[in-house]
């Protein structure tokens, strides 16, 4: 066996002060195995070393929530007897090594921690960040994912009903794979990795183990470098076909009573799952690694313990259930082996050939793992851009307005969805493509409605503004529906927390993530954090990724955003100023990177959102689209192309010049439908609110028009918008 | 009317199968895999999804799988036997039904409504529907129908083309043709129609929320039939 020495220690991602801490603990050296433990539990992926003491004062409580951070997804309650389990999660660096896998395998991984609870997946979502559409690797990691993507959740059965993909040069060297699960599961059959009681059986069930995904979250903790590729065999391969039969498996186990605390094997595999249930119980675990299922011969506890094969999940059963539990996973064809046993030690202690291969007081690796208050600086603010009268002489709006539905920011995805099965299970009633995909809850009048954003520029800009942005574009996203908002997750994607800017994102956005979620009442219930998405000394732009969730209480009442009848108006809700610094408009158009993003002013948002939800349940509202990037014009268009209806746009009022007006990216606004015969009464409503609104315009034929300064039909806007992407990667 | 539903480990359209048959007055029974016998039926239902994960090839190890033999007794006696996506997929490696379905001509999954024209009304499946083009929905990476010049010939003179797919007109030439089956077909009948194969999936299209409503038209022309 090695000898462990510092420098095994430090080529295992720990640190020399780690190390050190290690031996303190112990007052020994540890043997190979259980440096292999202590590595795998106290890397950043697991310990959550950087980020603890800024996660804390996330925004987490609210009525409506059963389960918050710190299980395997968080709960919340959509009335009746019914709850929604979900999460958001990274896949980012071994999707960079191998998209397929990488990204297959998020998915994977996601869709466990919420079956884990005793829930039914019933959507998944993704946010996906690539490197500028230049860069060489570009296309084939986009293809790879969505193949990853769609060849999971295609074969389980799972709709993938929204996402977003973007694309910025900060992704080079470190794209970014987060992929989000909901569950529907009964409120009173909720199940938790809380193991309860001594000399329970240690369960293990799924797949074999095999060496592969071996440092898993090690290399989740680290920084890229040229040698990257040489990780390509710590990417675990996933198998769907084993993931939908440990679904149904699991599910039937759990209608009965005999399970009493479940955790999948996720990042970490044996040790993370095996600990965190050991030490959320309080209790100590012994496990006979002989007894492990194995896939590959000659494995060593060292293996058997850190490898991260996929579709495993252990199960502390009730005393005597054996026999029932294996019947149900011997029908599924999935290995059932009892490995071990709750104890009162509270250590863990593992077994191998009779021998006994390592033994470790769990307080040591979960309650005494390193914490960091590592050193931040602040993001100022900013300076103003100060466009004059020059900066927009030449331009025309119909040009701009076809440059800016061609961004690839900004054109249709739909390349991607039409590869993800986004109708399986028959309750998908808004598709990918709209503010929110919806599936309704099986057999009830009720829908959910999800989302996924990011605003990797504004974040950038300034992280305090970009944090509370996020969080309010997602509530919008719901309000489009004509959902109730309930909660969001965040997967936290930031460079290398050890550099002070880094960190210093990483801290200020979680603070606007806090100030936005706390007053919108849109908390926060699960998430995770990933660092080090750096290569060569540079890291990507902060890019939180906010999924949300809402509710509506009659599926009947969603909102969608195509444009729908000749004649009806078009508001505006919610002031618009022109703010053009950090616009798609400013990128794209005046080449500009430089200014604040735009101000986020809760008050209004909420008032804005609310005066929304309100219209909605008077059945006033026929169309809704939040105002976000590429400003007014770019949302009317993308409801002009989806209804295939035009709009004859009113004249502006007030001091903005056109540009300003048409394509600023003011926050807090939507695009209402209404029907001529609504408008007064709409009108009435909204003043009464004192919310802010302009007549925008009036649908109409089959072009866009703004007097003499804009004329375009529809089809030719079309054109561009729909076939950018698949152009793109047919080249 | 009685229909039963085949699950196979890794069948994923089992439930929407299960929740349309239902909605249009089935009184339907899941049957699993490993069972050997089927309970009385007037129609046999192979549904969607990838069973025992398509890692062979599409359908190969459900057509050898242990109720499939009871499947074959009940097609071969006249019974009904209607299979979809990975059904169809099935039926044609138990040679219950000519040719194969190969992985779509740009090697990618495909999920979208589509419209598909009916080519043969004489049969219990469209008997009754009065629409000569339904819009219904696909979801799959092999649908690819693919068999040979002599196959094909016999296929046509036999009138077991069941739906190809077109445009919103009717217009099934290769302009309309998402995945490059021969022919653009759709799906297919064995000789004497009591067997189909169709890779859309109209149990997704059963009412005005989703993708749309042609699959109703489907449902209730079956029961109809029955």
């Amino acid at each position: 066996m090695v000898e462990v020495n510092e420098q095994i220690a430090i080529d295992h991602g720990l640190k020399k002060d780690e190390y050190k801490k290690i031996c303190d603990l112990l007052k020994r050296t540890p043997n190979i195995t259980e440096l292999g433990v202590f590595s795998a539990m106290w890397n950043e992926h697991c310990s959550y070393k950087s980020s603890r003491r800024h996660l804390k004062k996330l925004h987490t409580k609210g009525d409506q929530v059963i389960q918050g951070p710190g299980e395997n997804a968080g709960v919340v309650d959509i009335e009746d007897d019914d709850a929604i389990v979900f999460k958001i999660e990274s896949h980012n660096h071994p999707s960079f090594i191998e998209p397929y896998q990488g990204a297959a395998t998020g998915v994977g991984g996601i869709m466990r921690d919420v079956f884990t609870m005793g829930a039914r997946p019933v959507a998944n979502l993704n946010s996906i960040h690539f490197g500028s559409i230049d860069h060489e690797k570009t296309r084939n990691l986009l293809r790879g994912v969505v193949k990853g993507i769609g060849g999971y959740g295609n074969c389980i059965g799972v709709p993938t009903i929204a996402g977003q993909t973007c694309f910025d040069e900060s992704y080079n060297g470190n794209i970014l794979v987060n992929a989000m699960t909901l569950g529907l599961v009964n409120k009173n059959k909720i199940f938790y990795s809380k193991a309860a009681g001594v000399d329970k059986p240690v369960i293990y069930v799924g797949s074999k183990t095999g060496r592969d995904g071996i440092h898993g979250a090690s290399m989740a903790s680290a920084i890229f470098d040229d040698k990257i590729e040489e990780k390509k065999p710590t990417v675990q391969v996933g198998d769907p076909f084993t993931e939908k039969l440990l679904l149904e498996a699991c599910l039937e186990l759990m209608a009965g009573k005999s399970i009493i605390s479940i955790q999948d094997m996720g990042a970490a595999g044996l040790t993370s799952s095996s600990i965190e249930m050991a030490s959320k119980g309080d209790l100590g675990i012994e496990i006979d690694l002989t007894k492990v299922p194995c896939r590959e011969e000659n494995m060593t506890p060292y293996e058997i313990m850190l490898s991260e094969s996929q579709e495993r999940m252990l199960i502390i059963l009730e005393a005597g259930k054996e026999d029932e539990a294996k019947k149900i996973f011997d029908k599924w064809n999935l290995d059932f082996a009892v490995i071990g046993k709750t104890t009162n030690t509270k250590n863990i202690e593992l077994f191998f050939e009779n021998k006994k291969v390592a033994e470790i007081p769990i307080d040591f690796l979960a309650e005494n793992a390193p914490m960091y208050d590592r050193k931040w600086t602040k993001t100022k603010l900013p300076k103003e851009n100060k466009f004059s009268k020059n900066n927009f002489k030449s331009l025309k709006l119909s040009e701009c307005i076809n440059k800016i539905l061609t961004d690839p920011n900004i054109a249709d995805k739909e390349w991607i969805w039409n590869q993800y099965d986004h109708t399986v299970m028959g309750d998908t009633i808004q598709k990918p493509g709209g503010n929110a995909g919806v599936v309704r809850v099986h057999g009830t009048n009720k829908a959910v409605a999800a989302a996924v954003d990011s605003s990797a520029t504004y974040c950038h800009a300034h992280p305090l503004t970009g944090g509370k942005q996020v969080v309010c574009e997602s509530w919008r996203n719901m309000i489009s529906v004509g959902a109730k908002p309930i909660a969001i997750t965040n997967c936290l994607n930031f460079g290398n927390p050890e550099k002070e800017k880094n960190m210093g994102e990483f801290v200020e956005c979680v603070e606007g993530i806090t100030e936005a979620s706390k007053y919108l009442n849109y908390p926060v219930v699960s998430g995770n954090v990933s660092f080090y998405n750096e290569t060569k000394d540079k890291g990507i732009k902060p890019t939180p990724s906010i999924g949300g969730i809402g509710l509506l209480s009659d599926y009947k009442q969603m909102v969608t955003m195509e444009l729908k009848n000749d004649g009806n108006y078009l508001l505006v809700i919610g002031k618009t100023e022109g703010h053009l610094d950090q616009s798609v408009f400013a990128k794209n158009i005046l080449s500009n990177h430089d200014g604040p993003p735009p101000e986020i002013n809760l008050f209004n948002e909420k008032q804005n959102g609310l005066s929304i939800l309100n219209l909605k349940n008077k059945n006033l509202i026929e169309t809704c689209h939040d105002v976000s990037l590429g400003g007014i014009l770019t949302a009317v268009s993308k409801m002009s192309i989806k209804g295939n209806k035009g709009v004859k746009l009113f004249p502006i009022e007030g001091l903005v010049n056109k540009f300003e007006y048409f394509f600023g990216e003011d926050q807090g606004r939507y695009i209402i439908e209404i029907k001529p015969e609504n408008l007064e009464n709409v009108e009435k409503m909204l003043k009464k609110d004192s919310i802010h609104f302009d007549k925008l315009g009036i649908v109409e034929s089959n072009q866009i028009t703004y007097g003499s300064d804009l004329k375009i039909s529809i089809d030719d806007i079309k054109e561009g918008y729909k076939n950018w992407l698949k152009k793109y990667m047919v080249n | 009317m009685k229909s039963s539903v085949i699950i196979f480990p890794g069948s994923n359209c089992d439930r929407d199968m299960d929740v349309a048959l239902k909605k249009f007055g089935f009184k339907n029974k899941m049957v699993w895999h490993n069972d050997a016998e089927i309970p009385k039926s007037d129609l046999i239902v192979l549904p969607g999804g990838f069973s025992y994960g398509d890692y062979l090839r599409c359908g190969s190890i459900a057509g050898k799988s242990r109720i499939i033999k009871s499947v074959i007794d009940f097609a071969n006696s006249g019974g009904l036997v209607l299979g979809i996506c990975n059904g169809f997929q099935i039926l044609t490696e138990t040679g219950l039904l000519p040719g194969i379905l190969q992985q779509n001509k740009y090697l990618n999954f495909i999920c979208k409504n589509v419209f598909v024209k009916i080519k043969n009304k004489e049969n219990k499946y469209f008997k009754n529907i009065k629409k000569e083009v339904l819009e219904l929905h696909i979801a799959h990476n092999e649908g690819n129908y693919f068999c040979s010049n002599d196959e094909l010939k016999s296929i046509e003179d036999n009138g077991q083309i069941a739906l190809t797919y077109c445009d919103n007109k009717g217009n099934d030439d290769e302009h309309n043709n998402p995945n490059g089956a021969i022919k653009n077909i759709a799906g297919i009948f064995n000789k004497d129609k009591n067997i189909l194969g169709m890779m859309p999936h109209p149990e997704r299209m059963i009412d005005s929320f989703l993708s749309g409503e042609d699959g109703s038209l489907f449902f209730e022309n079956l029961i109809g039939s029955l």
